[in-house]
């Protein structure tokens, strides 16, 4: 029985208790938002001054998208090549973990997060480590003379791992990963195991028990760990600059060095502004294809 | 279809032992491939604590040259490591408490109580986890730059508490989902006053969700290089922007020795707490 005095009765409290939050995010997100977007539409009037004027320049946008179209189109085919290796290496294991792992289920998706007790920075560093000229990896393909191989094979090229486009791919998917494998594990864990020996008592093949009832019910997972790694991936230029080389610079870098080198604010702006629109359509576009909205959940 | 038949009804001598294994060799693969994921995943994990044990030959801990000890004896020897690591557990300390207390009261308001406007407040939640770091930090540093704001530890501390926020607001909200706050009804009924039922009542039902918001909270603030780099200014340097920053000229073993001490304390605190979460859970 809920008194007169309950404590979710209240009117206003909600909005009490919401309120120092959203003004944060309102004046720390929105805000910003803002400013970004009148900066990304200002001129420079002197080259080597920091100061820009409200312009209404569209052109900014068009001059960022000539100027940069290689690193956009290198960030977003890196994100996607990451993204998509992400869900090879990632649904398996998820399946893995919710259907067979047994009474180590816990422990072993704990073990998932264990590389994110390391710094993003130093686990890059220990790719470069790993691939390096003198470390294992480029070793045991040496020894065993595979280097030819996987230089056909594209996983090297003419005899490196590293500053190479592979492994700035590499250095992604392996950031980014369990960002993949958690949402894919969380939704196969919801599946009631009895729809899959329903499926069986009705003579269906594993295959086809897999395909129609398994893999339709995990989608949102798979599209929530899309987003969850993709985004950040095609932000990201920290593997770019760490594991390539000058032609695999992402477009990350080029907004940081406009913004923090050249003092170039509103082409900066613009082509951050650019980036961020290219991402929201795409993630509208994709929620609308799959036909999901657990965007927030 | 005659060949699921055929499979169901002649089960296979170890799908004999184990009724439950209907496909032996497909889980097999599954399992071979997940253990080669997991080596993958810990392979740089095993680098950065051996090499914590490396006495590099050049100003890079890059190549095995000798072992030694020393690094471990002398952990905090390189003063602007030592430094910048401050900095970090200060700006983490200072911005978590902060976005812990304004994400904890919306989670609180969202989940409570029905109000205009939730939809709107629920997107401007979700907006900051869906926009690149890339982005934020762009648009801060305009925000900043345009109010003439100094760059230093407070910008830093407030960009951190942004990204934090939305986190702990999440994270808070699904651990209380669910919840049957008519205890707190009870309490009011019992003539408990509304400060102390949220003490007695309210507060302790909340805390395991606030304490996980919390540590996720602060491992992402330690861990943040793009959003930092664009609104520390010149001279306040985070953790991980001095590694950055470094990584083209020095790289001392003793970032390995902290980053190793750093994985020992989190997952000791990580294995704790999922001993307490099994021990209730069997309670």
């Amino acid at each position: 029985m809920a008194g007169e005095n309950s404590l979710r009765k209240g009117r206003r409290a909600p909005y009490g208790l919401l309120s120092p939050g959203m003004l944060w995010l309102i004046l720390f997100f929105l805000v910003p938002m803002w400013t970004l977007l009148r900066i990304a539409l200002s001129t420079k009037p002197n080259p080597f001054l920091p100061e820009y004027e409200f312009t209404w320049e569209w052109s900014n946008f068009s001059d960022a998208v000539s100027r940069f179209q290689p690193e956009l189109v290198r960030s977003f085919s890196y994100a996607a090549s990451a993204t998509l290796i992400c869900i090879a290496i990632g649904y398996p294991l998820a399946y893995y973990l919710a259907f067979k792992a047994g009474r180590y289920r816990t422990v072993l998706l704990g073990l998932v997060m264990v590389p994110f007790f390391i710094s993003f920075l130093i686990r890059t560093i220990a790719w470069q480590t790993i691939l390096g000229q003198e470390g294992p990896a480029l070793w045991f393909m040496q020894t065993f003379r595979l280097v030819s191989i996987t230089d056909a094979l594209g996983i090297t090229s003419s005899g490196a791992f590293l500053n190479t486009p592979q492994a700035v791919i590499l250095g992604l998917t392996y950031n980014f990963v369990p960002f993949m494998i958690l949402p894919i594990y969380v939704s196969l864990e919801k599946i009631d195991p009895g729809l899959i020996s329903a499926a069986q008592d009705l003579y269906s093949t594993p295959r086809q028990a897999f395909r129609k009832i398994v893999l339709p019910l995990s989608l949102p997972g798979v599209f929530a760990g899309t987003l969850l790694t993709f985004i950040p991936a095609a932000g990201d230029y920290i593997n770019a600059e760490l594991l390539g080389n000058v032609k695999t610079s992402m477009i990350g870098s080029q907004i940081s060095k406009l913004f923090l080198k050249e003092s170039n604010y509103p082409e900066a702006a613009a082509l951050s502004f650019i980036f961020m629109a290219i991402i929201t359509v795409g993630v509208l576009v994709y929620a609308r294809i799959l036909g999901t909205d657990e965007l927030s959940a | 279809m005659t060949a699921s038949i055929a499979t169901d009804a002649a089960p296979q001598p170890k799908g004999a032992k184990a009724p439950k294994e209907r496909r032996p060799l497909r889980s097999r693969w599954l399992g071979i491939w997940s253990a080669l994921v997991y080596i993958w995943l810990f392979a740089p994990i095993v680098v950065v604590v051996a090499f914590s044990f490396n006495d590099p030959a050049g100003k890079f801990n890059t190549a095995w040259n000798e072992f030694t000890f020393d690094n471990w004896l002398h952990p905090f020897a390189k003063a602007d490591y030592t430094d910048a690591l401050i900095v970090s557990l200060k700006v983490a300390a200072v911005s978590c408490v902060i976005a812990t207390i304004l994400g904890g009261l919306m989670a609180l308001a969202i989940s409570r109580y029905e109000f205009r406007g939730k939809g709107f407040v629920n997107i401007i939640l979700v907006l900051p986890l869906t926009t690149p770091e890339i982005v934020m930090g762009s648009s801060l540093f305009t925000l900043f730059f345009a109010r003439n704001l100094d760059f230093g530890f407070s910008t830093v501390v407030i960009a951190h508490i942004l990204f934090c926020v939305s986190f702990v607001a999440l994270t808070v909200q699904a651990r209380v989902r669910g919840f049957d706050w008519s205890l707190e009804d009870a309490a009011l009924d019992l003539g408990s006053t509304p400060l102390r039922t949220f003490w007695t009542i309210t507060f302790p039902l909340i805390l395991p969700g606030i304490g996980a918001a919390f540590l996720l909270s602060f491992a992402l603030s330690i861990d943040d290089y793009i959003i930092t780099s664009f609104v520390a200014g010149d001279h306040t340097t985070t953790f991980p922007m001095r590694i950055f920053n470094a990584n083209k000229t020095e790289i001392p073993p003793q970032v390995n020795v902290i980053a190793t001490m750093i994985l020992v304390f989190t997952g000791t605190l990580m294995a704790l707490g999922a001993r307490r979460a099994v021990k209730q859970a069997k309670l």
